[in-house]
Order: structure tokens, then sequence, then C-alpha cells
């Protein structure tokens, strides 16, 4: 869960979505999912000419499944933030699982 | 629609505040970095609800594009779509073909894009609209050609211990 947290404070941001079939959008981050399907508004296709399907298209759904990277404004992102985050869900993880 | 809030409770929960605090700790507790919008914002159907009843570009795992209207739909992804043309691209060739209704199981689903209906079916340069027997027949052998490169491909990547991300399937 997260990293869903994660990309719900990156809502509003640019965003380059990579897929595994190479493809590369960039866009305004609009919505996320516990799959972290991903929903891409205003968005660009890197190397357009060779995907001609996406001209026509103003905002995409991506399949969480089918990302291979999210690349990231950096100075969006909190990294100390995360790493606490990190830390205290490895922890319950493990408090957790010495209860059950 | 008051209702509709989930166990997290947002900035509309009508709690008063300091509340929140007594509230036993579910799933994570950790202090989430706010989330600003309310979390039934974020999930597959508040998504996909946007996108019903719109003209949308489907592609599949296996490279083929569907233009139809989004009918239905589940929390899997599952798609129905109605009036469905498959456009087929090879080379600077482009055709359509009518396919009817579909129904796409949501594994094989990589995108859904919402057509922009001001650029309507636009498709760009250098690419022209051609007869479908003949776009068939050109994408036809350069699948072939695509599927042989691949396996050569994953063949030798697999003699060098690695598996390939997409098993040999021609993905484009």
């Amino acid at each position: 869960m997260l990293f869903f947290s994660f990309f719900k404070t990156l809502v509003n941001h640019e965003v380059t979505v990579e897929l595994k079939n190479d493809i590369s959008i960039r866009g305004t981050l609009k919505s996320v999912d516990q799959y972290l399907n991903i929903k891409l508004d205003d968005i660009t296709v890197v190397d357009e000419l060779k995907y001609p399907h996406l001209s026509s298209v103003k905002n995409v759904f991506i399949r969480g499944s089918v990302v291979r990277y999210v690349h990231l404004p950096a100075a969006a992102v909190d990294t100390p933030l995360l790493e606490d985050a990190t830390r205290r869900e490895a922890a319950q993880t493990a408090a957790k699982a010495k209860q059950g | 629609m008051e209702n509709l809030s989930l166990h997290e409770g947002g900035p509309h929960s009508g709690l008063p505040p300091g509340a929140q605090h007594m509230m036993p700790p579910q799933g994570p507790s950790a202090p989430p970095p706010v989330p600003q919008l309310p979390p039934q914002m974020f999930t597959t159907a508040a998504q996909l609800l946007d996108l019903t009843d719109k003209k949308l570009i489907v592609s599949l795992r296996d490279g083929r594009k569907f233009i139809g209207v989004l009918r239905s739909w589940d929390q899997f992804g599952n798609l129905v779509l109605q009036n469905t043309i498959e456009r087929l691209f090879v080379g600077n060739l482009y055709a359509d073909v009518e396919r009817g209704l579909f129904l796409v199981r949501g594994e094989n689903v990589t995108l859904l894009g919402e057509i922009d209906l001001d650029k309507d079916d636009y498709v760009p340069p250098p690419y022209e609209q051609a007869s479908a027997e003949k776009v068939f027949e050109l994408k036809k052998e350069e699948d072939m050609k695509k599927k042989k490169f691949d396996t050569k491909r994953h063949k030798k990547l697999a003699q060098e211990g690695f598996e390939g991300e997409q098993s040999g399937e021609a993905i484009i």
C-alpha cells in the first residue's frame, strides 16, 4: 500500500510512464489505484510518429501491470520521508508476522 | 452520497477534530502524506467511470488497437466495447476493419486512451489509409518477420540465462 499512498502524493505532477512495450508517455498524473493503474492527462508520447494511434488521444488509463518505469519529478519526492515510511511499514509487517 | 466515505476518515468524514486519533489503527497507520482528494477518487472504478460511454482507443498486449465506445467494465479491467473497429498499422499505411461488439479480458489491456473528439481519427501525415486487404497482407508478413526475430532473440537470451519480459510474445 505504500507506493499507492506515495503515488497519491504525486497527483497533478508531470510524470513519464514507460511501458513494457517501450512506449513512453508523459503527462499529468491524475489518478492512481490499488493496482497502480495510472491515469494521465494532457499526454505527449515520446517518439510520437512511431505510435500514430496515440496522436488523437488526450488522456490515458494505463494498466499497472504493463508499466516498466515511472519517471518522477525529483523535486516532488521527499526521499527521507519515503525511507521512514518504508521502515515503518517493514516494522509493522514484522510485528504482524510475530503476532499471527 | 454522504454515506460513500470509506474507513479512512477523510477531510469530510464529519468527525470532530481530534476524534480521528481515538480510532483504532487500521491498515498502515503511519501518518500518510495527507492525500488532498477523497479516497474514493483513487479506485479503478472511479478511473473507468470517467471513460464510460466515451470513444476510446484500446491497445492490447499483442499490439492490436481497437477503437470503440466503452459501455461496461468491472474491477479487473474487463471491458465491453461497442461499434468497435480494429485499426491496423503497417509501414506507412493503416486500415480500419469493422469488428462490432467486443468483450476484452482485462489482463490483455495495456492502455485505454480517450479520443479527443476535436482531433477525431486524426492519423499523422506519413500514414495513409489503404484497403483493409492490402494492409492485412502486409501486416501478416510483418508479424511473421517480427515473430521470427523475437524467437531468435529469445533463444539467444535464454542461452545466456536471461528470460525475456514478454516470453517471445510480439509486442508492438
